[in-house]
């Protein structure tokens, strides 16, 4: 996914000159197409995020549109005052992007799990939030980011994950994209783990059970449409994030739920898989953080089919 | 702003006064600001990163014809433009919300970096405390402005050497002041920060040619100007009653008259 943010983050630049990008000092050889091309739009601002977010305020109050790059928790929780005041209160265009969302950099240890930017980030106002599940959306999800007028938080993976469109998916901000038609269940992937969920919903398949898949790449605002359809035609929606449960997608969806005026137009059963409230303390893969998790597969696809047993019990009751 | 702080009853009054010969220094004799070309691209802008002190440049921009009379009257009360610490884009010359310390400078580096790729002259000023600089994210700029050679960056630092609850010298090491920002890379200079004159003749060097920003320490009194709030740190927070706003008022020379007046006009706010 970061190549695909370099090389389409270079193209928006060369068709936009207000577009500015800002690095703390990652990225090593990955923009330089974009030093190359644009030499006096890029900054390495060094290992020092709070600086770098009021840098990209001073140049959006300016009317530029800068980009803010680096590893998750460093460009969100570091310096997540610099983002509430500096972004937020002044509602300015600056697009926060962040690699290694969710457990993308398991090895890397806890320092680097970034499982809980979604819930820092959506609770800012005027903060639109995206988390795109492949390169493609990448692409189109920075796109959206940069055409609109306030902050946005776009999580991307690393490299190599599965690629799932075959072009870039018009992206908007509360967007989100059907990957699998599906009649009997609908999984909502936010993000990254998408190919897992993919996964899960073969293994269901294989079992006579049909679950749609969607990639829920606007985490804020949502879908409302999405969430309305789901809640309305599915006995059982089920969210999976590479998450924390406490703020993520699957709670916002949980939050859109509780406040539906018609609770008879929502009956499907809400569940949500993430990570838990703990730090992983041990040393290992992404797949194996996934596992740790319950992030897998068969344990999605088993909570699923468990998820649907009951209902069905319940309404045979 | 003795006045604002009595009758919205509003603290941080000694804390705006140690600034403002700084403060003026810069809106007087230094910066190019149109008063009515507050929009100018290429305009000098100056960041007040103390925002708790933000009395001091509304009072400034309301004497330069910026903030009416009417905008100031109502400060601080419900629903008015003006606050108590200022909200984003509340005035022209109000450039950044502040309030919050260690913004301004980032902030400051973004729009002299704007300058430079918009391919304007402007300069951008930063108006900071001592106590600020216990920011890490001022050390965080310290060292980016000079990476950038931003020589159209200039900090004005109102060393009052106090913070909220102690000397600022106590609290933090920030000795040796002047050469901490030398040493990152700055031209700094170490001033009388109530003398003007002083104060212009540096920044009518400003670039000064060595492409370095500016690091301005000026060596301010807290409370400067009213003999019983001089370097007394309880004016931090202290807000002057009616009797101690008369007796600022009569020790700066302005008629009584006028201090009556302004209390009368004040009191449908009865805001403290």
């Amino acid at each position: 996914m970061r190549n695909a943010f370099a090389d389409e983050l270079l193209k928006i630049a060369l068709e936009d000159p207000k577009v500015v990008m800002l690095s703390g000092d990652i990225g090593n050889r990955l923009f330089d197409k974009f030093k190359e091309q644009a030499p006096e739009r890029f900054f390495n601002c060094g290992v020092a995020e709070a600086n770098l977010i009021g840098v990209a305020a001073g140049l959006a109050m300016d009317g530029l549109r800068p980009v803010a790059y680096t590893i998750v928790p460093f460009i969100t929780a570091r310096c997540l005052e610099q983002i509430r005041v500096d972004l937020c209160y002044h509602n300015l265009p600056v697009t926060v992007v962040g690699v290694g969302g969710g457990l993308s950099y398991a090895s890397l240890g806890g320092t680097h799990h970034a499982c809980e930017d979604l819930a820092m980030l959506r609770c800012l106002p005027e903060m639109d939030v995206y988390a795109p599940a492949d390169a493609m959306e990448v692409r189109g999800c920075l796109r959206s980011a940069l055409s609109n007028d306030s902050p946005a938080y776009v999580r991307i993976g690393k490299k190599r994950e599965p690629v799932f469109h075959k072009s870039v998916p018009d992206c908007r901000p509360g967007g989100s994209v059907q990957l699998k038609p599906g009649a009997d269940a609908v999984l909502l992937a936010c993000g990254n783990i998408l190919p897992v969920v993919m996964e899960a919903a073969e293994r269901l398949a294989s079992q006579g059970i049909e679950a749609a898949v969607h990639s829920a790449y606007g985490v804020k605002p949502l879908d409302d449409a999405l969430l309305t359809r789901a809640f309305r035609d599915y006995p059982v929606v089920a969210t999976v994030e590479e998450h924390t449960l406490l703020g993520g997608y699957g709670s916002a969806v949980a939050e859109w739920l509780a406040d539906r005026p018609d609770p008879a137009a929502a009956r499907a059963r809400l569940l949500r898989m993430g990570t838990g409230d703990s730090f992983l303390h041990e040393a290992g893969s992404q797949a194996h953080a996934r596992r740790r998790f319950g992030l897998t597969p068969k344990a999605i696809g088993e909570r699923v089919e468990q998820a649907l047993a009951q209902s069905r019990d319940a309404v045979g009751a | 702003m003795i006045a604002l702080s009595h009758t919205a009853g509003t603290p941080h009054l000694a804390s705006a006064l140690s600034c403002l010969d700084l403060l003026t220094t810069a809106y007087y004799s230094a910066m190019r600001f149109d008063p009515a070309r507050t929009d100018d691209p290429a305009r000098d802008r100056l960041i007040f990163s103390k925002g708790h002190a933000i009395p001091a440049l509304y009072a400034v921009l309301h004497d330069i014809g910026v903030i009416s009379d009417a905008l100031l009257a109502d400060y601080n009360r419900d629903g008015a433009v003006l606050a108590e610490q200022p909200a984003p884009f509340c005035a022209p010359g109000v450039e950044v919300a502040t309030g919050s310390l260690g913004h301004g400078l980032p902030i400051g580096i973004g729009m002299a970096l704007s300058g430079r790729i918009r391919g304007d002259d402007r300069r951008v000023f930063v108006l900071m405390s001592d106590g600020e600089c216990n920011e890490g994210s001022v050390w965080e700029a310290a060292m980016f402005a000079p990476a950038q050679k931003l020589d159209r960056l200039c900090v004005l630092i109102d060393f009052n050497k106090w913070q909220a609850t102690g000397r600022s010298r106590e609290v933090m090491a920030i000795d040796p002041f002047v050469e901490k920002w030398r040493a990152f890379g700055w031209s700094a200079h170490e001033v009388d920060g109530h003398d003007p004159a002083a104060i212009s003749a540096i920044l009518e060097n400003f670039p000064d040619g060595s492409g370095r920003p500016i690091a301005i320490v000026g060596h301010t009194v807290k409370g400067k100007g009213v003999s019983f709030m001089e370097d007394d740190n309880n004016w931090h927070y202290k807000v002057p009653d009616r009797d101690a706003f008369l007796r600022a008022w009569s020790e700066l020379g302005q008629p009584e008259e006028e201090a009556l007046a302004l209390l009368e006009a004040a009191q449908p706010a009865g805001a403290h």
